[in-house]
């Protein structure tokens, strides 16, 4: 271990004296992490583990564990398809990548979701404004109008194919 | 209540929820003062973070008055103003017994590796974080500390998490008298690690970014030697050139998953996603640290896997630490820092934005743009609010 000698405490040399609190906590003691573990534990009063949470909400957990923690989140319990991967995904464990893949997976399945709920309620969203557009607009004009053209270009190529397409299958029919 | 809200990578927008309750004997109500986004809250933003649900509240940075308790909290009650831990911890399980809160055993049911935070997915656990009006906070007997009445809020909103995990990534780096100390990314976490380097006698402090602002503000305020990757060939050859030939004695990665400065990496683990993020920074820590150094990590990981040089690190002889800083572990050292003037962190926070321009916070902080280095959320109703804790009583 890379531990300093407590006797240690110097002033500083004169090519650290510029810098404020130099050397304030060389000796360990001062130190609040030293040693990494400390036992027991500096709280400003004696703890008694917590009793069980209470919820209605439906709470995935790991199956490294026997059950849930005693202390839990209970936002946003898993809904849709979304939340059918999340369950398959509990069923491996946080040591099996497929976990891993499958909740990532189920993110972006429920970004689709997000966007069908929020249109559902008549609500379409200003995705220029979730994405900052304002932002980037006010801080970054250049980069902004280089968005937008890129945009503009996309949309552009993308007609030119479409009516192409339109073309050739006409030809094609007649 | 307004709150941030997560629609999916790069899209958020500020809605109207239902207030936070309380769900267990031990919670309490906490209306926000302040909260601030955090460089790893980029990851969850940019979509990285498995669990990451749409409706999210992000915000594991914040303080705020208490509004209620729950019937088991006795040494907290309402009005009191507090910082609030990052970690969600219990102070009774195993892992708290020894002081490790970030390692909370009793907080966390989706995953074992990590404890509770707020407003981090459910692999974190599930619960709603602080930049919103109210937040639910559990174990409020535990983890809330009362802000002590001279000190700026700004100040205190920094102990929540950017201070204590630089400070940590400092002291797990073992730092010695005089020795070499190289600080991965000029972010706040790793500009507040350069200055705890200092408080624990570094002779020599240097720190590695991209971006010139953040070089610029790293060098004037924590006094720090500064690189430039992009200027650089090699970097584990431009450190060794700095030393001697022998490589730094401590280097720490206050970067993570997301690093730029390396083609593979960056297409394989950001773009593609074919590994948990971009590990460049592990590969500059690993290689560019001494024989026998010492490697400090605090720069978030996500759960799978990385491509990692630990050949090179056993070759070497290592020492390797990396944590979650267990925050409340460090709060009454960091506390007496500041009031000695040791330490000014709130001089980090560049921007100070209505919480209801939450989208346009996120997009100035992760494309860096307006010399952004830390930003504060303001909710609406706080902006006139003054400074410090015993005013806004
Ligand atoms: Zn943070
Ligand atoms: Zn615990």
């Amino acid at each position: 271990m890379n531990m300093p000698d407590p006797s240690n405490t110097r002033s500083p040399s004169p090519s650290h004296a510029h810098i404020i609190g130099w050397g304030a906590d060389l000796d360990p003691a001062m130190r609040p992490a030293y040693p990494k573990e400390r036992t027991p534990p500096r709280l400003p009063h004696p703890v008694e583990p917590p009793e069980q949470q209470h919820s209605h909400a439906e709470v995935l957990h790991s199956t490294e564990r026997p059950g849930i923690t005693p202390i839990f989140g209970s936002t946003l319990p898993p809904s849709g398809l979304s939340g059918r991967l999340r369950r398959l995904a509990f069923r491996h464990s946080e040591n099996d990548l497929r976990h891993w893949l499958m909740l990532l997976l189920a993110d972006r399945v429920q970004m689709g979701e997000g966007l069908i709920e929020d249109i559902s309620r008549g609500h379409v969203p200003n995705i220029y404004a979730e994405m900052g557009g304002r932002a980037e607009l006010r801080h970054n004009p250049m980069g902004a109008a280089r968005k937008v053209a890129i945009g503009v270009a996309a949309l552009a190529l993308v007609a030119m194919a479409l009516k192409g397409r339109g073309r050739t299958r006409r030809r094609l029919r007649g | 209540m307004l709150a941030m809200n997560y629609r999916g990578p790069y899209r958020i927008r500020a809605v109207h929820k239902p207030e936070p309750e309380i769900e267990h004997p031990g919670d309490a109500i906490v209306r926000v003062t302040r909260s601030c986004i955090c460089g790893s809250d980029l990851h969850l933003y940019h979509g990285l973070v498995p669990d990451t649900r749409i409706g999210s509240t992000f915000g594991h940075e914040f303080t705020g008055v208490v509004e209620e308790v729950g019937s088991a909290v006795q040494h907290l009650k309402p009005g009191d103003h507090v910082l609030v831990p990052f970690n969600i911890f219990c102070g009774s399980c195993y892992f708290c017994q020894k002081e490790l809160y970030g390692n909370c055993h009793s907080t966390n049911p989706e995953a074992t590796a990590v404890g509770g935070i707020f407003g981090y997915s459910h692999t974190a656990g599930g619960y709603d974080g602080g930049q919103a009006e109210y937040v639910r906070v559990p174990m409020a007997d535990v983890g809330p500390t009362v802000i002590p009445a001279d000190m700026d809020l700004d100040d205190a909103v920094l102990l929540t998490d950017a201070l204590p995990t630089g400070y940590q990534a400092a002291e797990m780096g073992g730092i010695r008298e005089g020795d070499t100390v190289v600080i991965f990314g000029a972010g706040p976490i790793g500009i507040f690690a350069a200055k705890s380097a200092w408080l624990l006698g570094a002779g020599r402090v240097i720190v590695v970014d991209h971006v010139e602002y953040r070089l610029e503000f790293v060098r004037s305020y924590a006094q720090c030697e500064v690189i430039d990757f992009k200027q650089v060939g090699d970097m584990a050859i431009h450190i060794k050139k700095m030393t001697d030939g022998l490589g730094a004695d401590v280097c720490i990665d206050c970067v993570g998953c997301e690093a730029a400065g390396n083609f593979a990496q960056t297409l394989l683990g950001v773009k593609l996603k074919l590994q948990g993020g971009a590990a460049t920074v592990l590969h500059w820590c690993i290689n560019s640290v001494r024989k026998g150094g010492t490697v400090s990590i605090v720069g978030v990981y996500g759960p799978t896997f990385n491509a990692v040089p630990i050949g090179n690190a056993v070759n070497k002889g290592l020492t390797l630490r990396m944590n979650q800083a267990s925050v409340k572990r460090h709060l009454p050292r960091l506390i007496e820092h500041i009031q000695a003037g040791r330490l000014e962190p709130r001089r980090v926070i560049s921007h100070r934005i209505d919480l209801r321009d939450v989208a346009d916070a996120y997009h100035i902080f992760s494309s860096k743009l307006d010399n952004c280095i830390k930003t504060v959320l303001v909710p609406p109703g706080m902006v006139r609010e003054t400074t410090t804790a015993a005013a806004s009583l």
